[in-house]
């Protein structure tokens, strides 16, 4: 059995349907990703792993348990950790507290600390404004604060929605170059992007999601040189 | 001189209770976008409670500071509790709803609080027993205070360093930070939104209960309507300090006190009520956002 896998998905916003019987599944271990264009339900199906959206039908399954109706802040807990489009970091809050934040749920204080320091190392930038406020980072540096973050909570499976969103090129590959340093410590990987270029490459499969349906399903390598996929995400 | 000294040192008394209460209003104000119109209730229940409590102590009887400690103590604690029963049977229930529906449950809840107070204690005024006897300190320069205002200004600190410690330094407070800021990331990070939105109302029905206790030390006729005042005014101060901003109900809740007091001792003791509405108005005006407000959009 996959560490993830959504079956049949339904999700309602009001009357839109937003996720058409999505089927979804990572391997532990794996960098999947999902692209599709704007409005073709990437976030919500996140949100709805999350527990954040409620699922109308269908269900989602972590390491062989339902989890469908748990709701989100327990299944932080069960080591599912999001970065969420937007980044939303807590803008009043300094870059330490926003790690502490994430560790919310974790009673090993000293265990805590270290993994703290492990984000510092593993983003030096958020070490020299540890005590700033994260509203007043760049937006670069705010997406590592929002990855680092959802890592404090030692999840075993992290949903990332576009973290590339706004940010320059180069710190973009800074970026990817951490999931996939992330990923090789053992942490299963959802990656929405828009930026399907860069996803398909650091990717093992692939999902092409349209109008709230997986159109596509395939080894990323083999996205990378569908033609369909390439006239429409890839530009040509 | 000395006449405008009493008057400041009076009026930084009366600020202080209406800080207090403003505090309850700001925060939840910060955490649910909702004016709790019922918080000044809280603020009479709050009294009545110290009321009740200082009879099960004999607190009046032989009085001391610890039996007083105690009643406060116990208001602070029963009224979290029915702050906690508030939010969970009549704001929980709407949370999703549109905005004006929770608005309207807020005056229904200070409706039911009032009517209910009268139908509990009745319409005649009760004497809240002198579980502090006053006596006269004397500040030099004919100032003096009383040693209840003192009371009033000690606690009232005392609750605010407190609040302020919570908020900045403990977990719990961090994550009522971040619940004030985005509910979703703050569910995102394994907070329970729920449970921390009913930790905000009982700390805020806390303090307002400990405002209707020092305020009934002062002057002790307490009646079940006598929270629509003073829960206004403390409003008032909570947007001009900028609503959703703590140090800014501190702030609000003096200025508003000082110049309560000011306005009854220079110019008529007509335009004491008068003076909230016209502050209200001015910062409305001029800044309304209130003193601390940032001017952001309001998110959704
Ligand atoms: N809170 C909401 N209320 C109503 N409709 C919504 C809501 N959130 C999303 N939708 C709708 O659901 C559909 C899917 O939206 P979603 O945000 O999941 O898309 P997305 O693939 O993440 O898009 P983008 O690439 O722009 O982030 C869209 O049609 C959107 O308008
Ligand atoms: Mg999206």
């Amino acid at each position: 059995m996959s560490q993830l896998q959504v079956d049949g998905l339904d999700v309602y916003y009001g009357a839109v349907h937003a996720l058409k019987g999505v089927n979804v599944r990572a391997e532990a271990g794996e960098i999947v990703t999902l692209i599709g264009a704007n409005g073709a339900g990437k976030t919500t199906l996140l949100r709805t792993i999350s527990g954040l959206v409620p699922a109308k039908g269908g269900r989602v399954m972590f390491e062989g348990k339902d989890i469908t109706k748990i709701p989100a802040h327990e299944i932080v807990a069960l080591g599912i950790s999001q970065s969420p489009e937007g980044r939303m970091v807590f803008a009043n809050l300094s870059v330490e507290d926003n790690l502490e934040l994430g560790a919310y749920r974790r009673k090993d204080g000293a265990g805590v600390r270290k993994d703290r320091d492990a984000m510092f190392q593993l983003f030096p930038r958020l070490l020299e404004r540890r005590k700033q406020l994260s509203g007043t980072l760049s937006g670069g540096e705010q997406q590592m604060l929002a990855i680092a973050r959802a890592l404090m909570s030692r999840p075993r499976l992290l949903l990332l929605d576009e973290p590339s969103l706004g940010i320059a090129p180069l710190l973009v590959r800074d970026i990817f170059k951490n999931i996939v340093e992330i990923n090789r410590g053992g942490v299963t990987v959802l990656l929405v992007e828009q930026n399907a270029h860069m996803a398909l490459s650091i990717a093992k499969r692939g999902y092409v999601l349209e109008t709230g349906k997986v159109v596509l399903e395939d080894d990323a390598a083999k996205l990378a040189t569908n033609d369909e996929v390439r006239a429409a995400y890839l530009g040509g | 001189m000395s006449e405008f000294l009493q008057q400041l040192v009076n009026g930084v008394t009366w600020g202080s209770v209406y800080a207090l209460i403003a505090l309850g209003y700001t925060m939840v104000y910060g955490i649910l976008r909702l004016i709790n119109f019922a918080h000044g209730d809280v603020y009479m229940l709050g009294a009545f409670i110290g009321l009740y409590a200082s009879g099960w102590f004999h607190a009046a009887e032989n009085p001391n500071p610890l039996k007083a400690l105690l009643v406060l103590l116990t208001s602070m604690l029963l009224s979290a509790g029915i702050g906690m029963v508030i939010e969970r049977l009549a704001y929980k229930p709407v949370r999703k709803s549109p905005r004006l529906s929770a608005l309207i449950t807020a005056i229904g809840v200070s409706l039911l609080l009032e009517n209910g107070g009268l139908l509990l204690f009745g319409a005649d005024p009760k004497f809240f027993p002198q579980i502090i006897p006053a006596h006269n300190i004397s500040l030099g320069m004919g100032v003096v205070i009383s040693n209840q205002q003192v009371i009033v200004l000690a606690v009232s600190l005392a609750l605010m360093i407190g609040l302020r410690t919570l908020v900045l330094h403990t977990k719990v407070g961090k994550a009522m930070q971040a619940v004030s800021h985005n509910h979703m990331a703050a569910s995102l990070m394994g907070i329970s939104v729920d449970s921390i939105i009913t930790f905000t109302f009982m700390i805020g029905s806390a303090l307002a209960a400990a405002a209707g206790v020092l305020v009934a030390l002062q002057s002790p006729k307490i009646e079940p309507l006598m929270g629509i005042m003073p829960g206004l005014k403390a409003f008032v101060a909570a947007v001009l300090g900028g609503i959703g901003n703590i140090p800014g109900a501190v702030v609000g809740g003096l200025v508003m006190g000082v110049a309560e007091v000011m306005v009854t001792g220079y110019l008529s003791s007509t335009y004491r009520d008068a003076i909230a509405f016209v502050l209200l108005i001015v910062i409305l005006l001029v800044r309304p956002a209130g003193i601390f407000g940032k001017a952001v959009t309001e998110k959704v």
